[in-house]
Parts: C-alpha cells; structure tokens; sequence
C-alpha cells in the first residue's frame, strides 16, 4: 500500500470510527494487514476471511460460542462478501471496543436477531442459550429448563407482550438495567481478559 | 394521718418502735402538709381545737423558753400555758426540753411561734409519738394496720349516744382522716412505684447478673452474692424473724466504682441496709424497685457497662434467632406445602435453580429476574436466605465474572437492609469476599461491593470482620481519587465522587467501633475526608461527616479536624439544606468543643451565629440535641458566651426548658450553666422564667442532667434576687438533699452550688438550721475520696461556718479532725478550699486548740511553698487564726513559717499581706512572753 492511499484511508477512517484517532488507526491497519497475510482467501485483495476472525475473537476475546461468533462476523461484514475489509475492520473494532452503550445495544440487537428479522424470537432465544444450563439428569426433558429460561427472559424483556422482542424491547430492557446488553450470550470484549500477549494487540484500544 | 404516717412515711427503722424519720423528699412532703394542717388548724376549726386530748402529745423540743410571750407563764426552765384543762392541768408544759401539749390552739401556736423550725418540730413530734391519734382521740381510733374502720366505728358510736364530746371527737376525726387521704393521695406516686418483689423475681435478677458479673473491665459488676446460701420452701433466704418484714434475702455487691454493698430485698423493694461485716437490717437509703433500678442510681460504672451488654445481648439474641429459624421452621415450612408460603417463595426458588445450575449467561438472566421481586420485603428476603440461595450469591462473588458479581451484589445490598440477612452474610463469610472485591479495577463493582459493607457493617463482629481482612485500607482507597486525568475530566469527577460516596458510607457504618477509627487514620483516611468535606454533594457530605462526628470521640480525630482547617467547612454546612447534614455537623462540633482553639475557630468562622439560628427548630429532637450540645461546649468559652448574648440564646435557651427529652434537657441546662459566666445572663434566665424550671429539675434522677442542673442553680444563686426565688422554691433544700446522690459529680455541683445559696440566702444560717441532718450530712462527706467533693464541701463549710451556731454544731458532728484529716494533700484547689474552711473553723471553742492536736498545723505551713496565690492567701489567714494558740505558734515556728510568712508580707495581695503580719505578730508576742517569763 502506498504512503499516500494510507494516510487517505487514515484520514478517512479516523473520521468514521470515531472512537479511535489516527495513530490507533494506524496500527489496527497494520494489524489487519498482518491477519490478511494469514487469510488464505482468494479475495485477499479485500480482506480476510471468516476462520482468521474467528480465530482472533477467539484467541484474543476468548469467545468460544459457535453460533454468536458466527453472528459477530455477520455483524462485522457489512458488506455480506463473506470478508472483512479493513474498513468494515475498524469501523466494527470502533463500536465492538469503545461503542457507546446505544452503539452497543445496536450491536449485540444484530448479533441476536440470528435472521435479521428484525426480531429476536422466542426460538432464537432458544438456539441461543441451549447450552447455558447444566445438564440435570433429574430433569425428565432437557429442554424444559431452556424454555423456562426463555420464559423469564420474555417476561423481563418482552415490554409489548408480543411474545418477541423487537429492538425497542431490547434498548427499554437494556437501558434500565445494563446487565442484560449480553442477555443471551458473550458478544463484546470481556474486561477480565488482560493477558499480556492480547494487550499488545487489539485489547490495549479497550478500556 | 396514720395510715399514711405509717405505710407511706419513710422511717429508718426496719421495725415498729421508735424510728426516726429521713430527709427524703417524701417525707419532707408530708412532714409539710402535717405542719400545714396543724398551723391552720386552730384558725380554721377553733371549736375543734379547744378539744383536750386523751393524752398530751409529748416530746423533746428544741424550743427555748424564751420563745414563749403573751399567754404563758415563765419560771426559770419551765413553761406552761395560762390556758388549763378542765382538770386544772396547763394544756401546754415545758419542763427543760420536754414539751407536752394537750389540744390542737396550742399545737398551732407553738408552730406559729416556732417559724425556723416547724419541720424539726413537727419531725420529733412524730417521731416519739407513732401514733397521734390514738393519742388525740383515744385507742379506739387508732389505725389498724390492713382495714381502717375507724370511721364504720365512729358512725356505730354515733348512734349509741349523743354525747357532744363524741360528735367533737368524731369531727377531729374526720378532720384527721381528710389530712390523711391528703397525704396518701400526695405519696402515691412514691407507693405506686414500690413494685412488689417476690423471692422468684429477685433470683431471676440475681441470675441474670450473674451472667455479667465477674472479674475484667467490662464486667458490671465485679460480684454478687447472696449472703446465705440457705433457702427456706417458701424461697425466701432472710431469716424468719425478717421474713415477718416481709424481708426475702440479703447480697453484697461489688461494682466497680465503689465500696461494696449490703443491700436486702423485701417485698417492699431494694435498699441498702447497714451491714458490713454482718447483717445490720437498718435501712440506709430510699427504696428501689429492683436491684438493676438500685444499682443505677449507686455506680456509674455499672450503667456504662450494662448499656454496653444490653446492645450486645440484642445483636447475639438477634444472631441465635436467625440460626433457629433456619434449622428448625424451614424444614416444617417445607412439609407444610405451598399453602403456607407466599407464592414469591416459589417464584425465588426457581431462580435459584438456575443460579445453581447455569453458565454466566442464564445467571445473569436469573439474577436479573430476581431483582423484579420485591426486595425490601421481608418475605422475599428470608425466602432468599431460606432456600439457600444467600450462598449461591455469595458464591458468586467469588468468581471472575464481573456481570454475575454485579447481579449478585445488587441483590445482596437491598436484602442486607434485614439484620438477620446481615447476620447471614457474616456466616457465610461474605464480607471477606466483598472486601477482597474492593481491589477490582471495575468502579461499578467496587461501589457497589462498598454500599453493601456499608448495610451489613451495622454490629461489632462485621465490623471487626472488616478490618481484619484490610477493609478499613481498602475503603480509605476509595476516597482517594488520584485516577483523576486531565483529560474527560467531568465524567471521572463524577465517578470518582460516586465511588467516594460509596466508600464513605462503609467506613461511617464501620467507624463505629473504636479500633476501626484507628484504622481510618492510620490508613490516611483523615486528609482525605478532610478533602471530601470541602465538596458541595450533600450525598458525599453526609457520610464524611457522619464519619467525622462518629471518630470525635478520639483526641487525635479531634486534633485533626482543628488543625486540617475542617472546622470552617464543618460550620458552612450548619447551613445546609439537609437536616442530617446539620445534625451531624453540630455533633462534630459538639464534640470537638471540648478544646479551647476549637472553640475559637467555631466563632472566627462564625459557627455561633447559625447553631443559635437552629434552636428554634425545635421540632426534629435529634437535631436539637446535636445544636444544643454544640452551643453547651461552644460556651464554655468567655468570648463565645457575649457572641450567644448577641444572639439571644440564652432567652431561647430558657424556653426550650420544658417538654424536652433527657438527652436535650442536659445540654440545654449545660448550656445555661455556661452562659451563666456572663452576669447579665443570670438575670435573662431569671426574667424569662428559667428558675423555676431549673430548681425544679432538681428533683430528677438523670445523673448527667442532674450534674448540670447543680451547676446552673448554683450559678444563678449569685445574683440576689435570682436567691430569692431559688429560696421561694426551696430549692437549696433540694441541693442539699442531692448531696446523697451516689454520683461524686452531682455531690460535688451540688456542694459547689449551695456555696453561693448561703452566701445570698437571707437568714442563710436559720435555713442551713432547718435541713434536718443537714449539717451532719455535710460534715460526713469530708469522707469522701473524690478530691473535687472535699474541696467542694470545704467552700460550703467555710460558707456553713459563718454563723456561729451552726459552726458550734458542725464542730459537735466532729469538722475538726474530718478537716485534719485532710491536710496531707497536694491538690491546689483542695488546699485553698481545706485552709478557709479550718479558718472559718478556728472561730469556735477550742478548735484552734484541737486543730493543733490533730496535726493539722504543720502541713498547713508546707502549703505556702505552694505555687498557687489562692492557696497562699487561705493558708496565710488559716495560720493566723491558728496562732492565736500558743502551742500552735510552737508548732508552726518549728516547721520555718516565719521565713515564708516573711516573703508574703511583701506581696501586693493585701489580706494575705495582713494575715501574715497577723500571725507573725502572734508568734512574736508569744516568743516575747517566754522571754519575759524566762528572764523577767
């Protein structure tokens, strides 16, 4: 990349993602060069894949999650080519690092509404936490746990009583208390991960 | 008469027989009401007073002949009354000091001529005869102890016959039944304290103090003990010739304060009897309801540290019960089924289950659910706790996932509202987890980890727990707020103060216990809430200083708050919006008052204006105790007392008198007797009204109150015209009586108060006179081991000792030696008050003389090495009178007092000048007189 495209696409991000100022900019474009060096797409001219995301969402956030993770890379491909781009890189490391809390219920809204519906239903709550409960083997159906789960969760969320919750549900739930932005899973950075090896990377833009 | 003279009166005698009667209010009462009725009577009843009694009323008078005027024959020592009986006889006799007197004209004339001493009259009158009546009327109309129907007998007689006599007879009955309904009516607020103790009653309080008794400082007792260990089957230990007194046992008490002692429990109630070694049944002090009532009013001491048990009592009886009702309800509850249980029991548990059961997820979505119940309410909170989901949220604290910490702790700070929760907590060891929160660098967690310590800190082994641990540091920390950066500097000021706030309320609930205080300042705390105090947040502001009144109980705290300028801010906020705030603003004061420059810097930062501004709130108690203590130690400072003036406090004072709690009535009479320093304020306190109030807080039996309450009479008593009314209502009398109070402090203001009394009483030494046992009373608190009673007593006997007949019975009650006794001492102020008492001593008989064989003579000489002019000037005047005995003289030139003497006849002091050159003009003349003797 040439000096002059960079200090544009600087200039032009540091503007965009406005949590972030040019030198942090700067660095998070060498670091998706860096993970780009490591995609093994045929699209390397545009960004890198899904495994190099979700390996550094791992590795670096430690999420663990099948599904959310794959709703992260959703989130953060806005672009839906199955790649990240650097400008979908920053600007989604903007909102995912230091978004405000209304970017935030924003983001983890997309993240749970698993079809873009613009709903989070009473299924995809269940997709969602089905591995949250321990087994008990006394329990004759599994799943009767999960459902009560889901249960509770509506009854705390589900403002309309529509029996869904619709992005207004969510902010309203959220808002009044902040605990529940992650109500159905880890989707943002956690502030107990501070491992040296992350703080050189993408956490040390975290506080 | 006679009921009440015999079941109301209090006699010393345990028996029947004769007795002789106390000074107690009580009976100086009745004693009053009886002088009243038979001073009037002939007045009222002249026909009725005509009547001859069956036997004269006889007894030793302390009347002279010449008392007697108009209307007696007077024949050396004999007296008798122109007026006769029937059978010739006078109705009025006086043979030496044996008086007999046969109707009720004389009885009224000899108490109308006797103005001075109708009380001590009446008093021998009654007590050689028991029962007057019988005396009066004949023996049918004698009382019988447990029925009164002598007026049933009377009627019967009535209609027997219609002799005038009986109906004269029957009259004066009436007449005397009225007087005695009068009295009992008027000492039945006495009788109807007199509790009936049963041998059951008085073991289950033996018992009980049992339990606290025993060796160590925060006993309250150091024993008691029953002084028999035989019980007879009805459970009394009093022998059974006692029992008939209706006497149950005997103990020695030890407190810690004072000797020790013998009391009896009867069924009457508690009082101390005379035994030392063994049993004397005498009675020797009023009667107390129960021994815990007797011992109130006997050792300090035992108060202090009883309050002390009783709190902790309540937090372990409150800690005993939470065990209980987990181990034996909660299994019963569940039998029981759900028609018992409130529908939240279930709805709880099923949250429990999965914050049992989930991963971060789930439990945040139960945790979260959880708070929908409501948490103030008991129900919900004991459920949580029943079910054992108080561990699981502890447990949870104990992880590293800060969502479920947060969820948990939200939870746990609205149930720790509930004492038994907090008890739980503790149990659970849930403050060592919090505590170790405090080092998470999450602020939300930390707050909130903070404001729970705060909720369960509330008694002493959470506390203890605390600090321990490194709470007390870690709370200081989070007043600290070095965090703050240059940049963003708002939201972080804002967060910073929310977490200070947080911190603060912790370490105010903690600061309750004396070595957490110690904590706070070791671990910097005093700078920082010193920092906090400058803040305009009354959330912040209340806690900080909350804290701040709570460690003003520590010198070093209140060195602190002097010298780190938080004076100032302390008086801003006198000014608040909050009434809180200003209470614990005025408590602060209160108690940093205590030191002059304290008091200095609240009036150069203009604190007095304020606090007087806050008296006329007068609604909020708490508020008005806090302001009135502030202004009570501000006072003590001469400058504060004319700042108070300009403000009119003491007018305000005076009208908050009445209908005030103890704890407010105490600072408000501290607070007049401070302001009494300025004259023109005795004056104020007497044209607002304030006399009679104070003389009549006299009568209370609030130590604290009553230290105070003898201080401001006894500064009022130095303006005349306050005397008067001081007088009027006899309050010296009442002054007098406290000299019995157990507490050294109230004997002592009150001895320092009835100085100026006899000072400004007119016909002061008639008065002293009329105290029955007064002086004896007075002479035999030279006794005492309190240094600050013996040098108030000295100033009241030198005051005592100004009329001479009273000194002619002081030196009968043996002032002399108790005074030689004294001498070897090294207190200033003793010295002066011990050295004008035996110079105002020396004015009687031989007591110059006995001074000197009691040795009083020599130490008296070493007080003039002392460094203190007032003890120069009493010892120079004392030695004086002394040298007008020649062995005296011996005495003191053996000891070098001529040198010393010498040096004062040049001091500018003029009656120490004159007293020296006095006593050395004695010693002279006597050297003088031997040399003539030897050579003339």
């Amino acid at each position: 990349m040439s000096k002059k495209r960079l200090q544009q696409l600087v200039e032009s991000l540091s503007r965009s993602a406005k949590h972030f100022n040019r030198g942090e900019v700067e660095c998070l474009i060498r670091l998706f060069d860096t993970l780009m060096s490591a995609s093994h797409s045929r699209f390397a001219a545009v960004g890198f894949d899904r495994n190099v995301f979700l390996d550094t969402l791992h590795r670096d956030f430690g999420m663990t999650d099948d599904v959310l993770m794959d709703r992260v890379f959703r989130t953060f491909d806005r672009g839906n080519d199955n790649c990240i781009s650097v400008v979908e890189w920053v600007e989604g490391l903007s909102v995912f690092l230091r978004g405000t809390l209304e970017e935030r219920i924003k983001y983890c809204f997309e993240v749970y509404d698993l079809n873009g519906d613009g709903y989070i239903s009473r299924e995809e709550m269940f997709q969602m936490l089905k591995n949250s409960l321990l087994k008990q083997p006394s329990e004759e159906d599994p799943d009767e746990g999960i459902k009560d789960l889901v249960d509770i969760a509506l009854k705390k969320m589900d403002h309309d009583h529509d029996g869904k919750l619709s992005f207004a549900d969510f902010e309203e739930a959220v808002k009044n208390e902040n605990l529940l932005l992650e109500a159905f899973g880890p989707c943002l950075p956690d502030v107990k991960v501070h491992q040296p090896s992350v703080k050189k990377n993408i956490s040390s833009y975290y506080f | 008469m006679g009921a009440a003279l015999a079941r109301a009166a209090q006699w010393t005698a345990a028996g029947s027989g004769t007795g002789t009667l106390e000074i107690t209010p009580l009976n100086e009462s009745l004693l009053n009401q009886i002088v009243k009725f038979a001073e009037d009577f002939s007045t009222r009843h002249p026909q009725e007073a005509a009547f001859v009694f069956r036997e004269p009323l006889e007894w030793k008078t302390q009347l002279g002949c010449s008392a007697f005027g108009e209307g007696y024959e007077i024949d050396e020592a004999t007296v008798q009354s122109e007026a006769k009986g029937e059978d010739g006889q006078p109705l009025l006799l006086l043979t030496a000091s044996n008086i007999k007197v046969r109707n009720f004209d004389q009885l009224s004339h000899l108490l109308q001529i006797n103005v001075d001493k109708k009380l001590k009259e009446a008093q021998a009158c009654l007590e050689a005869n028991r029962d007057p009546i019988v005396k009066i009327l004949g023996p049918e109309y004698g009382t019988v102890e447990g029925e009164d129907t002598s007026m049933l007998r009377l009627l019967e007689k009535m209609k027997e016959d219609d002799d005038p006599q009986t109906e004269m007879k029957m009259k004066i009955a009436i007449l005397l039944h009225q007087l005695d309904m009068q009295l009992l009516n008027s000492s039945l607020k006495h009788i109807s304290q007199d509790v009936r103790l049963n041998p059951a009653a008085v073991n289950n309080e033996v018992n009980l103090l049992k339990n606290f008794s025993g060796k160590g400082e925060d006993t309250v007792l150091e024993s008691l003990e029953y002084t028999s260990d035989y019980t007879f089957s009805n459970g009394c230990r009093a022998p059974p010739w006692r029992q008939v007194h209706g006497e149950i046992c005997y103990l020695i008490i030890k407190p810690h304060d004072t000797d020790p002692l013998c009391i009896t429990c009867s069924t009457a109630g508690v009082f101390l009897n005379g035994g030392k070694d063994e049993i004397d049944y005498e009675r020797k002090s009023d009667v107390y309801k129960d021994i815990v009532t007797f011992l109130r009013e006997r050792s300090p001491k035992f108060v202090e540290n009883m309050a002390n048990k009783m709190s902790d009592m309540f937090e372990e009886v409150s800690e005993s019960s939470s065990e209980t009702d987990e181990d034996e309800e909660q299994p019963v509850r569940h039998q029981e089924g759900s028609t018992d249980l409130p529908s939240e029991y279930w709805g709880i548990q099923k949250l429990a289950k999965y914050l049992r059961g989930g991963n971060p997820t789930a439990t945040v979505i139960a945790l979260c659910a959880m708070r929908d119940f409501n948490l103030a309410q008991e129900t919900c909170q004991l459920a949580i706790r029943d079910i054992g989901c108080l561990e699981v949220l502890i447990n949870l604290l104990d992880t590293e996932e800060i969502k479920c910490q947060i969820g948990s702790l939200k939870i746990l700070k609205e149930i720790s509202q509930n004492i038994l929760i907090r008890h739980a907590i503790v149990d659970l060891e849930g403050l060592q987890i919090m505590v170790k929160i405090l080092d998470s660098p999450d602020t939300d967690l930390k707050c909130l980890a903070a404001e729970t310590i705060a909720n369960v800190a509330r008694f002493k082994r959470a506390r203890s727990t605390v600090r321990h641990y490194g709470g007390i540091k870690r709370l200081v920390g989070l007043l600290d707020c070095t965090s703050v950066r240059s940049t963003a500097l708002i939201p972080y000021q804002a967060k910073d103060t929310e977490k200070a706030r947080c911190g603060a309320l912790a370490l105010w609930s903690c600061s309750k216990s004396t070595k957490n205080k110690e904590a706070i300042r070791k671990a910097g705390g005093i700078p920082l809430l010193a920092k906090w105090l400058k803040s305009s947040h009354v959330d912040i502001l209340t806690p900080v200083v909350g804290i701040l009144q709570e460690c003003a109980s520590e010198p070093s705290y209140r060195l602190a708050i002097r010298t780190e300028g938080m004076i100032e801010n302390l008086v801003k906020n006198l000014s608040s919006e909050h009434e809180e705030l200003q209470m614990h603003c005025a408590s602060a004061i209160f108690k940093c008052a205590e030191d002059k420059e304290t008091r200095d810097l609240v009036r150069q930062h203009g604190g007095l204006q304020p606090l007087s501004v806050l008296l006329n709130n007068s609604e909020n108690k708490k508020l008005l105790a806090a302001v009135t203590g502030a202004i009570w130690k501000c006072a003590i400072s001469a400058e504060n007392v004319s700042k108070f003036h300009e403000y009119k406090v003491t007018e305000a004072l005076v009208g908050l008198l009445t209908d005030q709690p103890e704890e407010v009535l105490v600072n408000i009479v501290g607070a007049l007797g401070e302001c009494c320093q300025e004259p023109v304020n005795r004056s104020i306190i007497r044209k607002c009204g304030g006399i009679p109030p104070l003389v009549k807080l006299l009568t209370g039996t609030n130590q604290a109150l009553l230290v105070n309450v003898t201080k401001a009479v006894g500064a009022c008593a130095t303006e005349p015209e306050n005397m008067m009314i001081i007088d009027r209502l006899d309050g010296v009398r009442l002054l007098w009586s406290l000299l019995k109070n157990p507490n050294a402090d109230v004997q002592a203001n009150a001895a320092w108060a009835i100085c100026p009394c006899i000072e400004n009483a007119k016909d002061a030494g008639e008065m002293v006179r009329s105290f029955v046992g007064g002086l004896e009373l007075i002479v035999n608190l030279l006794k005492s081991k309190n240094k600050e009673v013996l040098a108030s007593v000295c100033a009241a006997i030198t005051n005592i000792a100004k009329d001479e007949e009273n000194l002619a019975v002081i030196t009968d009650h043996g002032v002399v030696p108790l005074l030689s006794k004294l001498v070897n001492t090294n207190n200033d102020k003793l010295r002066h008050h011990l050295a004008d008492a035996i110079s105002h001593c020396c004015m009687w008989g031989n007591n110059r003389v006995t001074f000197g064989e009691n040795k009083a003579v020599a130490p008296l000489v070493h007080y003039l090495k002392s460094n203190d002019p007032l003890v120069h000037r009493a010892t120079a005047q004392a030695l004086y009178q002394l040298s007008e005995d020649p062995s005296n003289c011996i005495t003191m030139h053996e000891n070098g007092v001529v040198k010393l003497l010498l040096a004062m006849v040049g001091s500018t002091d003029e009656t120490l000048q004159e007293a020296a050159a006095g006593c050395i003009a004695n010693i002279r003349r006597l050297a003088l007189a031997t040399e003539k003797a030897k050579y003339g």
